[in-house]
């Protein structure tokens, strides 16, 4: 088993097309820095020097890891990761 | 060019003054691949602003599933401006990432009408494009789509 990690549109060009891609790692943060060893420049996409970047959302299952541990959330075979970027704008 | 219901422009705009002063936000899904917006998707503004908008994260994971589940993509997002002119700002097109989405941008800043305009957001590239509304009986009216066809109240 591995971790099931699903992609949105935008980040396509970095799996070659694919929606859903797999790793492995005991964290978020190390599942990131695998995907980014066969999928180079992913994890830039999702990650700056602060941490996760703001208008990316990641969920681990049905939760956003906002909400449990940022990038040290820990993470099992068998969990989905599912990465959506934000919705958002305004009038400026 | 944005090919729309009547029903759906209207949707729109009364969702966008029922909002007002604050940023109304959705989308509308439809079949993957056939450009056709059909299922209207109110969303809350989690922001609750009168000059940003993003969608709620669990909301936003919700509906996406569901359109996946269902074989649907999301064919227009929408959002209101309320003091400024319905066209993409900068925030706007930096946070534009469903690069095949008609963006449709609605502005509340009048009471006595309301702008509909319709853009593609690509690159961080704004195209405006034109309106195609549909009436129920099939004929098409093309142009902008203001004040929603009229009866939006």
């Amino acid at each position: 088993m591995a971790i099931e990690v699903r992609i949105p549109t935008i980040l396509r060009t970095y799996t070659g097309g694919a929606k859903s891609v797999e790793g492995s790692g005991g964290t978020l943060a190390e599942l990131l820095g695998d995907l980014d060893s066969r999928h180079q420049g992913l994890r830039e996409r999702l990650v700056d020097d602060a941490g996760l970047r703001r208008f990316v959302n990641v969920y681990l299952n049905d939760e956003d890891v906002r909400f449990l541990g940022g990038l040290e959330t820990p993470v099992v075979d068998g969990d989905t990761v599912t990465v959506l970027p934000a919705v958002a704008g305004g009038s400026r | 060019m944005l090919t729309i219901s009547s029903l759906l422009n209207e949707k729109i705009v009364a969702h966008a003054r029922a909002d007002h002063p604050d940023e109304a936000c959705g989308v509308i899904a439809g079949p993957v691949g056939s450009d056709r917006p059909e299922r209207f998707i109110a969303m809350l503004n989690a922001e609750r602003s009168p000059t940003f908008y993003r969608f709620d994260s669990l909301e936003q994971l919700r509906v996406w599933r569901e359109m996946d589940d269902r074989d649907e993509e999301p064919v227009v997002i929408y959002h209101s401006h309320t003091a400024t002119e319905a066209y993409p700002s900068r925030t706007d097109i930096s946070y534009a990432s469903e690069p095949g989405a008609h963006y449709v941008l609605v502005s509340t800043r009048e009471p006595d009408r309301c702008e509909f305009r319709s853009f593609r957001i690509v690159d961080g590239e704004v195209t405006e494009e034109e309106v195609r509304i549909t009436g129920e009986d099939g004929a098409a009216a093309v142009g902008s789509g203001e004040d929603g066809a009229a009866a939006a109240e």
